[in-house]
């Protein structure tokens, strides 16, 4: 392949006029009819109590009212990682906002009318709502079964406690490295949790009909998981795979909110129990806050060692995480933090403890940069002081200690390709790094910060995705996958690669979104995986097609098959540059014989993709000895700040980020998940996070009190910068992208912050109110 | 105790009895199957429902359906009844949104900006649209796109 049309081109979205039209089509959006029923779900007030009673009498006398269903009905657990949640609370509430029972009724006023009218009796206990706190109080276990929680191997529990998960690296040998480092620095970092905030909530729309189907419309990330995790839990009701069908349309935003199973499990389960009548369950914008995953809070403890040349001796990071109620999925995301937590660096001795400590605060889960937007904060932060301790310039103590291609990474494994020092460097230029800005308003100070960045994917080792493709009379492509278009440009991209090895426009081809009874199976769309894991398998179904033509048409007019190519929709020869062949002249009905007979038929290819050098085995004292991760992404970004020393007020002049995707499929959504993915994580430090009372209630459960940008809140100018070393075994050469970019915002606003002001703020957000407050304190 | 009123949906008049407590977002979506405005807070903040009421932009899910009695209503549907918008078109071919469930939202609040001010500069572009969350795009690629297509001395507004 040397000249490339299609990948890596600017080709419009193919989904662009659906979506700017109105045509596109969400689950809320979708019709069921006039005998749709509507579910509204009872709410545990505590944060932690015991159910003693639950009376639904009155409930279920109520008008409109179908059905009413408590923990009894469904006395089932869940999970994706590990079994530790239920459909409903069992004997016990564990979050403010957790199910405890649910109406089905008429409409969805009855319903919630109903909801309102279902006693539960509790007796309460003590919550516990700081991990430090949980792993110090004996007496209180959020989970007295931990131990006999069935969960993936790579998880160590430790029953008894309320560590749900520890995951330990060790590398090398810490004490020496830090006897041999001329500074060390440590200090811990804080993190509050944060809420996802796609702009659709949470939608499921359920049915399980007289013959027993049971099909479920919802607003996932993940069909496949779903339909697994509903056979799973629904198994004691006769359910299997077979009997599950779930759809998938587009979907409003995901971030990892729409990941796994949440509360799309109410809404199968209530299908179980009113047969024949499609239940639809909408969360309202106060739920989608409480009551699906959070990002988890993380407190981190960093002690980190270098030579006063710069080289980074030894590394002791804790990580301790506030990880809800129910684990099934945060544990993961633990468990990817405590297997990279040293960042892109090349540091010989590493001691990583990261710890998933159960709270009575909604169930942490998986968002945009798993555990690694978390972890970078304190230390990027911590990387950039330790090199101003050494009188180091930041940038050059990155370089100087900028894990490369073959470096050991903690767990021992080789590091994948990497453009990491160019993306130091064009990072650098982008934001003049080294020159001092002035501002011309005596109150306003201006500084740069700089970090780097790195995530895997994190997911089992055998996670998989498949395609197929068809073509139509037409010469135009249908293919089927089971990734979600979630906003990332997948549908999109995998139009690129079909379309580059069949030599169709992307314009010409359309990639449907998931129905697991019709789309072959992924995994899920989280981790930047599919771009790279299912872009192999679409491209495995169009080399597959492409032989398929081929031999047709070697067969039909018997050119050599080494002589034949694609080109511009065509089958063209080396050999005769006067032979064309359209496909659309013979992929569905073949080529006609001098004697009238044909050869070929419908032209279809299929592919899947799993990584065959994966390992999640290793052992659980040190990490070592596995390859849990497939490759890394890597980067760099920069800002210059503005900062009001009066009001703490911040403005983002300029914001670069370079990021190694390895081959930008599209260059224009690579380009939309640095500025989105930016934003995104600016938010996170300089205006968001969540509030809760000391009773564990949260209190800004809406977008009022939890603000997000506007569009008058973005930097006055964001510089992508696409960096391109190849990943061997991706998609021409593509790694993936989508959450990376959120990652390095909050540690460089804080570097800048210091760099402007010389306050080092170690706890997010870094508000103006901050920023403003620590400014007044006296030095 | 139900009221009859009467409304012009996207050039169509529209007849309908309803409740003192029903909101215009839910009237459009449950009873006159007009989807491309979206649920998403229900309390103004969001943007997702946004409409056009005799050309202004509201956010249908604070507006009482009996209040829009004998008043006009077009969604992302009228807008582009004959053909896709300048607009429109320019935000296809930017790829500029992500999700897309903000973006019926977006596509009303700037047909609002451009039918009064044709040529608008990015600083207004940026205000017309403030109201209309976006979680994906951080803002650029969308903002961008409607200034582009309305720069040229050509383009006179796009006809709410």
């Amino acid at each position: 392949m040397t000249e490339l049309h299609h990948v890596g081109s600017r080709a419009p979205r193919i989904d662009g006029l659906d979506k700017v039209t109105g045509a596109a089509r969400f689950v809320d959006d979708l019709e069921f009819g006039p005998d749709l029923l509507h579910a509204a779900v009872v709410e545990s007030p505590h944060a932690h109590a015991r159910i003693i009673d639950i009376d639904t009498s009155t409930a279920e006398a109520m008008p409109g009212v179908v059905k009413v269903v408590t923990g009894r009905d469904f006395p089932f657990t869940f999970g994706l990682y590990m079994k530790d949640r239920y459909v409903f609370a069992q004997d016990r509430v564990r979050f403010v906002g957790e199910q405890v029972a649910a109406v089905v009724a008429r409409d969805p006023a009855a319903a919630r009318r109903a909801a309102r009218a279902v006693n539960v009796t509790y007796q309460t206990l003590h919550a516990v709502l700081d991990p430090e706190e949980a792993l110090e109080d004996e007496t209180t276990l959020l989970h007295p079964g931990l131990g006999e929680y069935p969960h993936v191997p790579w998880f160590f529990p430790h029953g008894g406690t309320n560590v749900a998960h520890w995951r330990k690296t060790r590398k090398g040998d810490v004490d020496a490295g830090f006897a041999a480092a001329d500074v060390i620095l440590e200090d811990t970092y804080r993190v509050p949790r944060y809420a996802h905030c796609a702009i659709e909530p949470h939608v499921v729309v359920a049915e399980q009909d007289h013959a027993g189907r049971l099909t479920v419309w919802s607003a996932s990330q993940s069909p496949y998981i779903q339909r697994d995790l509903f056979a799973q839990a629904l198994a004691p009701l006769g359910l299997s795979h077979h009997d599950i069908r779930v759809i998938t349309p587009y979907v409003g935003g995901g971030f990892g909110g729409k990941a796994g199973v949440t509360m799309e499990i109410i809404g199968a389960a209530l299908a179980t129990a009113v047969k024949g009548h499609p239940v639809k369950l909408r969360w309202s914008r106060e739920q989608e806050f409480y009551n699906t995953y959070q990002r988890q809070g993380l407190v981190a403890r960093i002690k980190v060692g270098a030579r006063s040349d710069g080289t980074i001796t030894a590394l002791e990071h804790e990580l301790h995480w506030d990880a809800g109620a129910y684990v099934e999925y945060g544990a993961n995301v633990v468990n990817a933090a405590g297997l990279s937590a040293t960042g892109p660096y090349r540091i010989p001795n590493v001691s990583i403890d990261s710890l998933c400590i159960y709270t009575n605060l909604p169930p942490g889960g998986p968002y945009r940069g798993f555990g690694y937007s978390e972890f970078h904060f304190g230390l990027e932060s911590h990387m950039t002081r330790l090199a101003r301790e050494l009188a180091i310039d930041p940038v050059e103590f990155r370089r100087i200690n900028a894990i490369g291609e073959g470096d050991e990474l903690p767990y021992g494994a080789a590091m994948n390709p990497s453009g990491l020092i160019e993306a130091i460097d064009r990072t650098a230029a982008a934001i003049d790094w080294g020159e001092t800005e002035v501002s011309p308003d005596p109150r306003k100070r201006i500084g740069k910060g700089f970090s780097l960045f790195w995530k895997a994917p994190a997911m089992p080792p055998n996670a998989s995705s498949a395609s197929f493709l068809k073509f139509n009379e037409d010469g135009s492509i249908n293919i089927t996958v089971s990734g979600m278009e979630i906003g990332q440009g997948y549908l999109t991209a995998m139009a690129q690669i079909a379309g580059e090895v069949l030599a169709v426009p992307p314009s010409r081809i359309r990639v449907e979104t998931p129905d697991t009874d019709r789309n072959p199976y992924e995994w899920q769309t989280v981790a930047s995986h599919i771009t790279w894991s299912c872009g192999n398998a679409v491209q495995g179904a169009a080399v597959e097609a492409r032989d398929r033509i081929i031999e047709t048409v070697h067969a039909a007019r018997g050119y050599e098959e080494g002589t034949l190519y694609l080109e511009d929709e065509m089958v063209k020869c080396e050999t005769d540059p006067d032979f064309r062949l359209p496909l659309r002249d013979f992929v569905v009905g073949g080529l006609e014989m001098e004697d009238g007979t044909w050869r070929g038929g419908p032209i279809v290819g299929s592919g899947s993709f799993m990584p065959d050098f994966a390992s999640a085995q290793s052992d659980p004292e040190t990490s070592q000895g596995g390859h849990p991760n497939v490759h890394y992404t890597v980067g760099a970004a920069g800002v210059v700040l503005e900062i009001d020393i009066e009001t703490g007020k911040m403005k983002v002049l300029r914001a670069a980020l370079a990021v190694d995707v390895g081959k930008a499929i599209n260059p224009t959504t690579v380009e939309g998940q640095i500025v989105g993915g930016m934003l995104q994580g600016l938010a996170t430090v300089l205006y968001e996070d969540m509030r809760f009372d000391d009773e564990g209630r949260l209190l800004n459960p809406n977008f009022t009190d939890y603000k997000i940008p506007t569009s008058l809140d973005t930097p006055v100018r964001v510089i992508p910068i696409i960096v391109e070393v190849p990943q061997p075994d991706g998609p021409f050469g593509a790694r993936g992208v989508g959450e990376h970019t959120m990652i390095p915002a909050a540690p460089m606003v804080a570097n800048a912050v210091a760099d402007a002001t010389g306050l080092r703020i170690t706890s997010m957000p870094i508000t103006a109110e901050k920023v403003a407050m620590a400014l007044l304190e006296p030095v | 105790m139900r009221h009859d009123i009467e409304m012009r949906v996207n050039g169509e008049r529209r007849s309908i009895d309803v409740l003192p407590r029903e909101v215009l977002l839910d009237v459009l979506r449950t009873r006159l199957g007009v989807k491309s405005p979206k649920v998403g807070c229900e309390r103004g903040d969001c943007g997702a429902c946004t409409v056009l009421l005799d050309g202004t932009s509201v956010r249908s899910c604070l507006v009482l359906a009996v209040e829009v009695d004998g008043h006009e209503i077009t969604t992302v549907e009228g807008i582009e009844h004959d053909g896709l918008t300048a607009v429109q078109e320019a935000l296809i071919e930017q790829s500029s949104f992500q999700c897309g469930f903000c973006a019926p939202g977006i596509v009303v609040a700037a047909a609002e900006l451009v039918a009064g001010t044709p040529h608008p500069t990015t600083e207004e572009v940026r205000e017309a649209i403030s109201g209309n969350l976006c979680r994906c795009t951080g803002y650029d690629s969308i903002v961008d796109a409607v200034v582009a297509a309305t720069r040229s001395a050509a383009h006179v507004g796009d006809r709410p």
